[in-house]
């Protein structure tokens, strides 16, 4: 009953999940069972690359809730990816203990760097996995909360919510580039050992890091569809649609606006804390305001309001810039604000619209 | 008309009303008469906890108090925009069950006036009363949404991308908080309720098409029906038949004179034949105050009116 619901009219769902139960399946056996030197054997590398691009996908997805479905055009959810990423960095950090460059037992290298004492009130608790697991949500969803709290109730929409977004993930920036901080300034968390005792350099780490951001990415999905296709969600459509009218109707537009962007902030910060193990870093670089406008791309060029576009949009454009990138870097840039502007004039509703129109050509 | 007297009576019956207003008549027993004389009843099936104070009650879900026989008191309203005096020291008394048309040349301030009572707009002075106790003043659109008073605009504002009957559920009374919607499901009652406001406004068969397809008629009757569905006390009603055939016209007449009696309806029109065909009562407005209130043939033939229309 409630799996029709959520992907009984969702054709594009369907085939993103099938797939990837598949490559959840697939990747590790490819890359733990084949051996090396196979044509069919997958590389570490390539196995953390999938699941980098899983969790830019479940990005997308979190993005494409609200600005697909709830007509924000948020440009700093890079932000609540960031924050997700920096709380299990801390978890991370608290896990290396004696390892570190300079063997103290509690203190991160930089914080010896830097002469400090003891470890700040903020970094307590993030020994335990479960506490670090709680605010990879908790710290996203109540900077979410705050900041729509007080923009949605001064009725900010359009632009200039847009623009407070872009502030808000570059104040962010700027903040976690200072060293008082406390994280790691400029050089951010990195020089991860392991998690939950499994070695982060371990192939079968990798490639459960790979199955978990599937699962993750599956179960995100599942949860928006869940959100979209309830009475919430036509809510959420309607106020897209006609915010004044809604609130006619006697629906309070800002506690729905309120509702769906804090959980989908969380979900970015889940989204974060899966992609820091992967690529063993983070650092404030990750809060930069085109990191943000970059997510809004991907949306557009797989097709807004269309979640599993969103998540091919992402996986597909991060392809694209891994191999511009190793080829022609100094291009990339361009050749994205190139697909951005042809996927806008040509393609309105993105790939996942081409989809939809040769349905309509052939019925 | 049969099928649509029988439709029309059922859907504006004082129980679905009950039914479908949980909220609001759950947390005011005694709301539908005067509070201050009368006690609940002893069979009432709440529990008699002691005296309830007005204040004490959340303030979209107060019963508006119309002892008095009227529902709407508007009081020396002024609203400004720019120096220029939309609505210039305007009083306006609507009674509770009447059907009350406002005519008045462009720009006398009827889109204003009904701005200001879903609070849209808040006036620089006067006052706005739903019901002798709840200050319209002071609610947030929504909650004098939830109080009981629904507007059709003018321009038609249906939600486009959804089908009929979405909009028509998200029109209906009930539940309004966020977080329960996420879980809110359709009750065969409330199903019922969409198929009959569907068979009134004759739309049955487009139930499943977005409603940005409709023709402009069908969304002018799309809008009455979502009024129909929020189940309010009060109706502000802005162009009804702009775009109507003359048949749709017909039958809108019909339906707002039937709407009248248990709620109270306002309707701002342009078109005079309308208005002759449906006023008891009507109101001039004229440069942003009232400059003449009778009926249609007292009004036409006052003077200070026939120079307003014809002057100009």
């Amino acid at each position: 009953m409630l799996a029709r619901r959520l992907l009984g009219n969702d054709r594009g769902g369907q085939v993103l999940l099938v797939l990837l139960a598949v490559a959840a399946v697939v990747v590790p056996l490819l890359n733990l069972a084949v051996p090396d030197g196979h044509p069919l054997h997958l590389s570490t590398y390539t196995v953390t690359l999938l699941g980098k691009y899983l969790c830019y996908a479940l990005l997308a997805v979190a993005v494409d809730l609200v600005w697909g479905y709830l007509g924000i055009l948020s440009l700093g959810h890079g932000a609540f990816f960031a924050l997700g990423g920096y709380a299990m960095g801390m978890h991370l950090m608290r896990q290396i203990g004696e390892r570190g460059v300079y063997g103290h037992p509690e203190l991160p290298d930089f914080m010896v760097f830097l002469n400090w004492q003891e470890l700040p009130w903020y970094w307590q608790g993030f020994d335990q996995f479960w506490f670090a697991m709680l605010m990879v949500v908790a710290v996203p969803g109540l900077l979410a909360f705050v900041f729509g709290w007080l923009a949605f109730r001064s009725r900010v929409t359009g632009v200039y919510l847009s623009i407070m977004t872009q502030a808000l993930t570059y104040a962010l920036m700027l903040a976690f580039f200072r060293n008082e901080m406390g994280f790691g300034g400029n050089n951010g968390l990195t020089d991860f050992k392991d998690l939950l005792g499994f070695s982060l350099q371990d192939d079968t780490t990798r490639a459960g890091l790979f199955v978990a951001s599937a699962v993750a990415l599956a179960l995100g999905y599942l949860a928006c569809r869940a959100i979209v296709t309830s009475r919430l969600g036509r809510v959420a459509i309607a106020v897209r649609d006609a915010e004044d009218r809604t609130r006619f109707l006697g629906y309070r537009v800002d506690r729905v606006k309120l509702l769906v962007f804090t959980f989908s902030a969380m979900l970015a910060g889940v989204a974060g804390a899966l992609y820091v193990p992967q690529v063993g870093i983070i650092n404030p670089g990750e809060f930069s305001p085109l990191n943000s406008i970059e997510i809004v791309v991907w949306v557009a060029v797989g097709g807004r309001a269309t979640l599993w576009g969103a998540a091919t949009g992402a996986a597909l454009v991060n392809y694209a810039k891994t191999q511009f990138t190793a080829i022609l870097p100094e291009i990339w840039l361009f050749a994205l604000g190139g697909l951005f502007i042809a996927v806008t004039v040509l393609l309105p509703k993105g790939l996942a619209g081409l989809r939809r129109r040769r349905q309509e050509a052939r019925a | 008309m049969k099928p649509l007297d029988h439709a029309v009576a059922t859907a504006t019956k004082p129980e679905s009303r009950v039914e479908l207003k949980l909220p609001l008549t759950n947390e005011t027993p005694a709301g539908q008469t005067d509070r201050s004389t009368t006690a609940p009843v002893d069979d009432s099936p709440y529990p008699v906890v002691g005296q309830v104070y007005d204040f004490m009650l959340p303030r979209a879900a107060r019963e508006p108090d119309t002892s008095h026989g009227v529902i709407l008191y508007l009081e020396n309203l002024t609203v400004s925009f720019d120096g220029f005096r939309a609505i210039d020291d305007l009083s306006l008394y609507i009674d509770r069950g009447e059907l009350r048309c406002i005519i008045g040349p462009n720009g006398a301030g009827k889109t204003t006036l009904m701005d200001i009572v879903t609070g849209k707009t808040r006036p620089d002075s006067g006052s706005a009363f739903f019901g002798r106790t709840v200050d319209l003043l002071r609610l947030s659109e929504p909650e004098i949404a939830q109080a009981g008073i629904g507007r059709k605009f003018q321009k038609p504002t249906v939600f486009e991308q959804h089908t009929v009957f979405e909009n028509l559920e998200l029109a209906m009374a009930g539940e309004r908080r966020a977080w329960r919607l996420l879980t809110a499901k359709l009750n065969g009652e409330q199903h019922d309720r969409i198929d009959e406001v569907l068979d009134i406004i004759r739309l049955g068969e487009n139930r499943a098409r977005p409603a940005g397809a409709l023709s402009h008629g069908q969304k002018q009757w799309l809008e009455i029906g979502m009024l129909l569905m929020q189940n309010p006390l009060l109706l502000l009603v802005d162009e009804p038949v702009a775009g109507m055939t003359g048949e749709e016209m017909e039958h809108t007449a019909e339906l707002l004179k039937h709407l009248a009696g248990e709620r109270s309806v306002v309707v701002v029109e342009h078109d005079m034949d309308f208005v002759r065909s449906i006023a008891e009562k009507v109101t001039v407005l004229h440069q942003g105050a009232v400059l003449a209130e009778g009926s249609m043939d007292e009004v036409q033939n006052d003077p200070r009116v026939v120079e307003v229309y014809l002057g100009e």
